[in-house]
């Protein structure tokens, strides 16, 4: 197993990153909708709400358990692979890593309680429970994001003859990269779990199951689908005017920008061959409108840059492929908020109730996607002008017999996952639980 | 107390906690898996449930505050514990994964899968051997420097004595908090029949326990002679603790006072640990590592204290919260309220 340490280790912690971002995404934007339906529920004081909140709470114990066990081993991997970043992370960006452990902690403890007290609590009270299982989850996606936009736009600190000196915890996690950073992981995730939930429920519904339960369930979902797209789309736009400004070079690769120039198009799809590209699709001005909002404007391209440290340019695709996912699902949710609105008969029709099936998985690759483009595109550097991956890897022989075991454990986790949660809600179908809650109450729920 | 000793100590805080908390988790499973091999499973199969379902999040954190603490207060070692402990770590890592998600796939899944429960159970008990590794490499003479890079040398510590009596002793005590701990929990419960076999399971390993604790304080005196001079100095603190020992065996022994019997035993632990890692001091990884020389800046130190500070006001009233509903509510540990999960 002796082989390249770097190469091994670069591809070990995107194998777990990969794995770890679906299930994090997961525990980011689920809550938030267990919440919002449990409130709707109490609002409309209407059981089929409180009923998807409590199904949907159910599912998400189950991914929180793998995100849960993929995040520790993430976080410990950081130290096993990349020794020597960890070693500078430590003393300048630990902060808002300790305080990530923080944030779990009190979302964990709160969802165990929340998970465990049904019927023990007031409907109101018990809702009170998720309000901090919430922000426990968003506040550990914020931190985490901290420290991955240090590594982009690292601050805070000065060297001084080889030594790290000045140093400030507090500069150090308002990076530039910041804002943009973390309100595109976390709105992201509230977008990638709204189509999540959208194509259960559409699955439901092509299934056979026309109860009414599915098509609020979807209704619901769609609308806060396309509210999150737009938000998506808004934050992207300004993603795009922070890396003009502060890592041109991840741009200019992303964007196959090779010279810098003033009015610059913008490049979509295409395939680059012997240096050349082909196929591609020009739209005039474009990335000079993408970058600073002015048509004219000069955008920054790879000749500005050694060879050496220039990305990979195949983080073009990476991103086309987000974008174009990110702009299909706003299209999709839009028509449906649309045509419901206006009673037309596509929004009940079977091709595009698949539509919605595939939006759920679609996203997740959007979010895969955005991940390897900002991760590669950050390339040859772990700690952007400061560090190169190839300096921080560890040296141990060991990490190609580590890839080949965390494969078969992520594997384990990932099938494990996939057959608990279609067991628990094969098992106990909405209409059979709508029964039992009925028969419990002796009454109507409406 | 200066910053460094404020850091090291909040940390062995956290790595108390996590033995303690961790032990009863892995012991519990342990304890399950191998009531399912001697037909006792209709015994205690609940009352493991019961206590572990809604916590065991909270177990894994401990271990994730003490390393994610490690590497903020003490950079240094990220570098060095980093390259040196990949695999020992990364198996760990891998056991902990199978455990963290039994419970997600087996109270939700489908419950008493026989299979599951051994992988379980033999992994709660891997876990404490793999991870007390990291005790025996801190002594030193296990690594050594290759290009300015640590290197772990493997058969040196597959093949000390040290290494396999800290594993040994690192399994008597996990079997032994975790069965005085559920000793009590049973009772609490007024389970009768899991109290006697609880009971007995604490008694048995009252004595491999006392015993290889014991053997690693002298074969210390032959592998780390600076070590074992120092615990001399700290002679008493290893009285206490053995004197908390023999009470606990004590209570268990006359079917008195459960709970009096876990409180001494949580002294216990922590007089022997407490001492343990005050006769450890200066070194975080002897020669290589002191805890002055590895300690963070002063900047990054306060910061996190004051986090630290912080995130305790935040927790203590959830954890309390926790325990008030779980732990302590006498409906749910006898089960009354089994049916309120989602």
């Amino acid at each position: 197993m002796l082989g390249d340490s770097v190469q091994f280790s670069r591809i070990l912690t995107e194998l777990t990153l990969s794995f770890h971002i679906i299930y994090a995404t997961i525990g980011v934007g689920v809550p938030l909708f267990i919440m919002i339906a449990h409130w709707v529920g109490i609002r409309k004081n209407d059981e089929h709400y409180i009923l998807m909140a409590r199904r949907w709470a159910r599912g998400y114990v189950v991914s929180v358990a793998v995100g849960v066990v993929t995040g520790t081993i993430i976080g410990m991997q950081l130290s096993l692979l990349w020794p020597g970043f960890m070693e500078v992370a430590g003393h300048v960006i630990a902060l808002p890593l300790f305080m990530e452990t923080f944030a779990f902690f009190f979302e964990a403890i709160f969802l165990g309680i929340y998970i465990y007290t049904w019927d023990r609590f007031s409907r109101k009270k018990h809702l009170l429970l998720l309000i901090p299982v919430a922000i426990g989850g968003a506040m550990s996606a914020v931190f985490i994001t901290v420290v991955n936009a240090f590594m982009n736009s690292p601050q805070g600190f000065e060297i001084i003859d080889g030594r790290l000196a000045n140093i400030n915890p507090i500069i150090a996690m308002f990076t530039p990269a910041m804002p943009t950073k973390i309100s595109h992981v976390v709105v992201t995730a509230f977008m990638t779990v709204a189509f999540m939930l959208a194509s259960i429920a559409a699955f439901r519904l092509l299934r056979g199951s026309n109860h009414v339960y599915h098509k609020k369930a979807l209704f619901m979902t769609m609308k806060l689908g396309l509210v999150f797209s737009i938000a998506t789309a808004l934050i992207g736009d300004f993603s795009g005017k922070y890396l003009a400004e502060y890592q041109p070079e991840k741009l200019a690769a992303a964007e196959w920008h090779f010279e810098t120039e003033e009015g610059a198009p913008l490049r979509l799809y295409g395939i680059l061959q012997d240096g050349e590209v082909k196929y591609d699709i020009k739209i005039p001005f474009g990335l000079s409108i993408l970058a600073y909002s002015n048509p004219n404007a000069e955008v920054i391209g790879l000749d500005q840059f050694e060879k050496d440290e220039v990305p990979p340019l195949y983080i073009h695709y990476f991103f086309d492929t987000m974008v174009t996912i990110g702009m299909l699902l706003l299209g999709v949710s839009a028509l449906y908020y649309v045509a419901k609105r206006w009673r037309w008969k596509i929004a009940n029709a079977r091709w595009f109730l698949w539509l919605i099936v595939f939006s759920g998985p679609l996203a997740f690759v959007a979010i895969e996607a955005g991940w390897w483009m900002t991760e590669v595109g950050r390339q040859p550097w772990i700690l952007r002008g400061l560090m190169t991956t190839a300096e921080a890897a560890t040296s141990s022989e060991y990490v190609g017999l580590m890839i080949i075991l965390f494969s078969i454990l992520y594997f384990i986790l990932g099938v494990g996952s996939v057959v608990v949660l279609n067991r628990i809600f094969r098992r106990n179908p909405v209409e059979k639980e709508l029964a039992k809650y009925e028969s419990q109450k002796g009454g109507d729920p409406a | 107390m200066t910053l460094e000793l404020i850091g090291i100590s909040v940390l062995w805080l956290f790595l108390f906690g996590y033995i303690i908390v961790g032990s009863i988790d892995f012991g519990a499973g342990f304890f399950n898996a191998y009531s399912h091999l001697t037909n006792k499973h209709h015994i205690l199969t609940n009352i493991i449930q019961r206590y572990l379902s809604p916590v065991w999040e909270v177990t894994n954190v401990f271990l994730v505050f003490f390393f994610v603490g490690m590497v903020g207060f003490f950079p240094t070692s990220a570098f060095y514990y980093g390259t040196a402990l990949l695999v020992p770590a990364s198996l760990g890592l891998i056991l902990l994964s199978i455990r963290g998600s039994y419970y997600a796939f087996e109270t939700y899944g489908s419950r008493g899968h026989k299979g599951y429960s051994f992988m379980y159970g033999a992994a709660g008990l891997l876990i404490p051997a793999s991870l007390s590794i990291v005790l025996t490499i801190s002594e030193g003479g296990f690594i050594s420097m290759v290009d300015g890079k640590p290197v772990l040398d493997y058969w040196g510590l597959f093949v000390s004595p040290l290494t396999w009596s800290i594993v040994v002793l690192s399994l008597a005590a996990v079997l032994y908090i975790s069965a005085v701990f559920l000793t009590w929990y049973a009772s609490k419960a007024g389970d009768e029949q899991a109290t006697n076999l609880m009971r007995k399971y604490a008694l048995i390993w009252a004595a491999p326990l006392i015993i290889t604790a014991t053997g690693i304080i002298v074969e210390l005196r032959a592998h780390a002679p600076w070590h074992f001079d120092n615990i001399l100095d700290l002679w008493w603190m290893f009285a206490i603790s053995g004197v908390l020992f023999i009470g606990t065996v004590w209570l268990i022994w006359q079917r008195r006072n459960y709970g009096l019997a876990v409180v001494l035993l949580i002294l216990q632990f922590a007089f022997a640990f407490y001492g343990y890692g005050i006769s450890h001091f200066p070194y975080i990884l002897h020669p290589y590592l002191s805890v002055e020389e590895s300690f963070t800046n002063e900047a990054m130190a306060i910061s996190l204290i004051v986090a630290f500070i912080l995130g305790l006001c935040l927790l203590l009233p959830s954890l309390y919260l926790l325990f008030k509903l779980f732990l302590f509510n006498k409906d749910y540990v006898r089960g009354k309220e089994d049916k309120n999960h989602a």
